[in-house]
Order: structure tokens, then C-alpha cells, then sequence
């Protein structure tokens, strides 16, 4: 008998077709409405605390109340006006910042001499908080679109930078080399490699400043604006209107949240070769 | 025990007869290139590694490099496949006719070092380089996933393929582009005993098809004597030991004549 025919053994014997995992339906399991539970019976209690007259009303409306406000408002187009002006600044300053801080994080992270010439003063800088330059930003900007900009651009560059620079520092050397004995360089190295390592980091960084692009909008516009979410609250404050103030403030949770949902579906959809991102894994 | 015999796969392609029972094919025209070693020398900073090194490997040879751990294997080859430049001597490669070539030479890790974001079929691809048609890169991986007996996976992520899984689709990418010649360090290091067994029939039955001249490190001596035509034995810098083994394949493992050659060479080892 000979050593080939021991070994006859398969290796991967085909089990037949591959079973489908079952589609999930779309039918909404009590255990997903879990979460919503707690915010729903604050709501309910807050509603009661006030038809019930434990609190005043001038300083803590009834939810009932900010329906009304919200209803109010969308109606005569004031919320789609304003909800459109904050959100072309996120998005402008989010676009800006962002790139910036990407491509500036690229570069420091392939390039040594780039890394040297730039990331001590970026290191620098960061430690200024961005709302600390506010005064010297309305000398410079004023206190229109450009000085907005200016702040959440800048809010949001360091994640961004920080945590790209980071990934393409982090990639596995192995791959690396791998890749330089298959012969890529430059660019192919770059897309295939680099760039695929270096984005799970990129993402944390786009949530930590998804987080900072939300909070510099507000005190942006809180400081000093014609139109914006922020604009709205402030305006409601000097006629104690608190019923729109509270409906400012659920808005901006709520474009938070979408806005972090929107990463984590990128997330999801550009990592699925991840074995944290993979249904199965999913508890 | 039964095995329900398949001729075709869940596609409805043919699904070839299990590898390691197969006769090898007739070798596609000689490939292999001769490799030329003259007095190499590599050192890191003031230490040096390899010192002294002469070496001729025929083309087409299977060769395989034991010694202790430390002692340079992984330098050499990596001085082979241009990972690191000597410090100073010639490594040249001699053509089938006998003129100086740049062959394309592969090199198999002993971590599969596959990129987790591509999938099987794409990490194979990688092995073509650039230059090659999309339609003819996926044909061309196929075929050679097909080879290593991994078909089935092309499009699972290589995080869903069991350690001797992924060691075969480095073993695909690494022959997709059908290279000359073939350094493997320690391929089957980290592999169980069992699955050793399977890839060293596999890895033997490829080399006779595919003609490639191959360098083979192990910590294995036993595994260097199944395999090999000729082992040598690396040690402080240079060449201690060079038994040629010319047994027919497929050879069964603990024959004498090969016991008697594994002795030696551990002899050679621990002197
Ligand atoms: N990049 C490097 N810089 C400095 N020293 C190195 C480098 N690479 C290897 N060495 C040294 O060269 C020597 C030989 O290393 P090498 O990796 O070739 O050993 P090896 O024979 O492959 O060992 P093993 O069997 O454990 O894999 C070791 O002493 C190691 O410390
Ligand atoms: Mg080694």
C-alpha cells in the first residue's frame, strides 16, 4: 500500500448545498422593543407630573406640550428651515474637518518626513479645546457661516486624524510584507493592504467626531446665528418659550443618533469581513 | 466506515478525485530554476548571520533546509525572494538555458498572512500580480483552489477557514502564478500532526506536477526526509551537512533506509 493511498483521506469532504441561515423575520421581537422602555415610561411619568401639577409648566413643559411645539413649528416650515441650516453646517464642517484630518493622517502615517514636519504641532494644537477659540474665531470670522465652519471643522479633525494616523500605523507589518513580496507597491499596497487595515480605526475616529461635530453646532449657534436648531432655542429662551427649547434639544438628540446610525451601517456594510461585524457573531 | 462518493459539487462542476490518492500529473514542461549561492554573507548590525555561503540547487530540486532554531533559515530565504538585500556575495538564478534569469519566485509564511478583507479567491488573486485580465485572475485562482482542494470556500472570508484551510490558500496564491521557484518557511509549523500529513502529500504532489524548484525550511527532520530530494543542515552560518536522498516517492515514513538518514542529520544537528 502505498503512502499516497494512506493518506487517501478527504480533507474537505462537500456536505452537500450550504444551509441559508434562516432569514430573520420581520416581525419585531418584544426583547428589541426592551431598550425603548425606560425613556417611554419617563415620558409617561413626566407627562403625569404635570397634569397633575407637581411641576410648573413655565419651567418644564409637558411632553403633551412639546408635541404641540413640534407640531407648531412644522407646520409653518420653521423646523425644515432650520433643521436644513444645522445640517448643511454638520455636514460642511464634518466634509472639511474630516478630509483634512484623513488625508493628513494618511500621509503621516506612510510618510515618515511628513510625520516628523506635522504631527508634533497637530499633538500641540489638539490640547486647545475648540470652543476655547471662540472669541479669537469671531475676531478672525465674525460671527457668520465662516466662523461655524471654522469650529466644527476643526472639532472634528483631530479624531479623524488621530485615528487614521493610528490605523495605518497599526496595520499588520506581516501583510505588508506580504504585499511587497507579491509585488504590489505605491498605490495597489495602499488599496489592497493599508487602507482596508487602517479602517476599522478610521470609523472610531468618525463616531468620536460625529460626537464633537454635534456639540460645537450648538454652541455655535447658540452663540450667535440667524438660523439653525440652535438659532431656534435661543430665540424661544429670550420669549420663555420652554416647550421649543425642549423640542431643540430632542432634535439635536435625535440627528445625533441618526448620524451615528449612519456610521455604524458603514460600519457594518464595509467591515462585514470582520469577524465582530459577522451576523453569527452577533449576540 | 463509508464515504458517499461526488462527482460534482453543489455548482454541478466535477469535483476532482481526492488529491492526495491521484497520480501526479505529467510535469508541465521544466519550470524550475537552478540557483546559484556564492559566498553569502548577512549580518544585522556587527552580528552575522549567514557567513560563507556557498550553495548550487538544481533546477527542479527539492530541497530542504533543517537546523537549529536561529541559525538563519528564514534569512536565507528571505535573502532568496529579495525580502533583504546580502551584505555581500551573489545569489543568482540560472535559466533552462543556462543563462542568468530573474525568476518569479513565491514565498508561503508560516502564517498564512492572507488579508482578512478578501476573500479566498481574492487572496489568491493577489498571488498574480498585476497586469492579468480580471475574468482570466478569477480562472486562474480557481483552478489553483481547486488544486490545494479548497474550490468550496472561494468566497468565504478567510477568518471562516480552519488553520490548515488558510495555510492552503497561501499555498494557492503562492503557486497561482505558477512561479519557478518556491521558498516555504516552516508552511506546516503550525498545523496538527494530522493535517501536516494531508498538506505534505499535497505539497509534494504539486511540486511533481508543477516542476518548481523548491526550498523547504522545517524544524521537521523527519517531515525533511519524506519530502525532499536532498536536506541540508544550516548551522552557525553555513552548511554543515548535505545528504542527498534519493528514495522513490511516494516514500513511507520510518522505512530504515530513511530512518537511517533522519539519524544522521539529527547527528548533524546536535553535533
Ligand atoms: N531583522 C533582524 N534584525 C536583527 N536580527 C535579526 C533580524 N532577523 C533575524 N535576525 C537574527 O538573525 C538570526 C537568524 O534568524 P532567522 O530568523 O534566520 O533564524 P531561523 O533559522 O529562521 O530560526 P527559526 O528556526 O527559529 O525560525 C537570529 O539570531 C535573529 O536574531
Ligand atoms: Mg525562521
Amino acid at each position: 500500500m502505498t503512502l499516497a493511498a494512506e493518506l487517501g483521506k478527504p480533507i474537505s469532504v462537500p456536505t452537500g448545498p450550504r444551509i441559508r441561515a434562516p432569514r430573520r423575520s420581520l416581525a419585531i421581537s418584544p426583547s428589541a422593543l426592551l431598550p425603548f422602555l425606560l425613556p417611554l415610561g419617563i415620558v409617561v411619568l413626566w407627562q403625569a407630573a404635570s397634569s397633575f401639577g407637581w411641576i410648573t409648566n413655565r419651567l418644564m413643559p409637558a411632553p403633551i406640550q412639546v408635541v404641540w411645539a413640534f407640531w407648531d413649528k412644522l407646520v409653518s416650515g420653521e423646523l425644515a428651515v432650520n433643521i436644513q441650516a444645522s445640517a448643511i453646517r454638520a455636514i460642511s464642517g464634518l466634509l472639511v474637518g474630516g478630509s483634512i484630518g484623513f488625508l493628513l493622517g494618511l500621509a503621516n502615517g506612510v510618510s515618515r518626513l511628513s510625520h516628523s514636519l506635522t504631527d508634533t504641532t497637530l499633538q500641540m494644537l489638539r490640547t486647545i479645546p475648540n470652543l476655547a477659540l471662540i472669541p479669537l474665531v469671531i475676531l478672525w470670522f465674525g460671527i457668520g457661516e465662516e466662523a461655524k465652519l471654522f469650529l466644527t471643522a476643526l472639532g472634528v479633525f483631530f479624531p479623524i486624524y488621530l485615528n487614521t494616523l493610528h490605523g495605518v500605523r497599526n496595520v499588520d507589518p506581516q501583510l505588508i510584507e506580504m504585499g511587497r513580496v507579491y509585488g504590489m507597491n505605491g498605490w495597489t499596497l495602499f488599496r489592497k493592504v493599508i487602507f482596508p487595515g487602517a479602517l476599522p480605526s478610521i470609523f472610531v475616529g468618525l463616531r468620536f467626531s460625529l460626537g464633537i461635530m454635534w456639540l460645537t453646532l450648538i454652541v455655535a449657534e447658540s452663540m450667535a446665528a440667524s438660523s439653525g436648531i440652535g438659532h431656534m432655542a435661543n430665540s424661544a429662551r429670550e420669549f420663555m418659550m420652554t416647550d421649543v427649547v425642549i423640542l431643540a434639544l430632542v432634535i439635536y438628540a435625535l440627528l445625533g443618533k441618526l448620524a451615528d446610525l449612519v456610521a455604524l451601517t458603514l460600519e457594518r456594510l464595509t467591515l462585514s469581513w470582520n469577524p465582530a461585524y459577522q451576523k453569527s457573531a452577533r449576540s | 466506515m463509508s464515504t458517499t462518493v461526488r462527482t460534482k459539487n453543489v455548482w454541478g462542476n466535477d469535483i476532482e478525485p481526492e488529491y492526495a490518492a491521484r497520480i501526479p500529473r505529467q510535469r508541465a514542461g521544466d519550470r524550475g530554476v537552478g540557483i546559484r549561492i556564492e559566498g553569502l554573507a548577512k549580518s544585522f548590525g556587527d552580528v552575522p548571520v549567514l557567513h560563507d555561503l556557498d550553495l548550487e540547487v538544481p533546477a527542479g530540486q527539492f530541497l530542504a533546509i533543517v537546523g537549529k532554531s536561529g541559525c538563519g533559515k528564514s534569512t536565507l530565504l528571505r535573502l532568496l525572494v529579495g525580502l533583504d538585500t546580502p551584505t555581500s556575495g551573489a545569489i543568482s538564478f540560472v535559466g533552462p538555458d543556462g543563462a542568468d534569469t530573474e525568476p518569479s519566485s513565491r514565498i508561503v509564511f508560516q502564517e498564512p498572512r492572507l488579508l482578512p478583507w478578501a476573500s479566498v479567491i481574492d487572496n489568491v488573486v493577489v498571488g498574480l500580480g498585476e497586469g492579468v485580465g480580471r475574468r482570466d485572475a478569477r480562472r486562474l485562482a480557481e483552478a489553483a483552489l481547486a488544486e490545494v482542494q479548497l474550490g468550496e470556500k472561494a468566497g468565504e472570508w478567510p477568518s471562516r477557514l480552519s488553520g490548515g484551510q488558510r495555510q492552503r490558500a497561501a499555498l494557492a496564491r503562492a503557486l497561482v502564478s505558477q512561479p519557478a521557484f518556491l521558498a516555504l518557511d516552516e508552511p506546516l509549523g503550525a498545523l496538527d500532526a494530522l493535517t501536516r500529513i494531508t498538506m505534505q502529500a499535497l505539497i509534494e504532489r504539486v511540486w511533481q506536477e508543477q516542476g518548481f524548484t523548491a526550498l523547504f525550511v522545517t524544524h521537521d527532520v523527519g517531515e525533511a526526509v519524506a519530502l525532499a530530494d536532498r536536506v541540508i543542515v544550516l548551522d552557525e552560518g553555513r552548511i554543515a551537512l548535505d545528504i542527498a536522498i534519493d528514495q522513490p516517492r511516494p516514500r513511507r515514513r520510518g522505512a530504515p533506509d530513511l530512518a537511517e538518514i533522519e539519524g544522521r542529520l539529527l547527528a548533524g544537528i546536535f553535533k
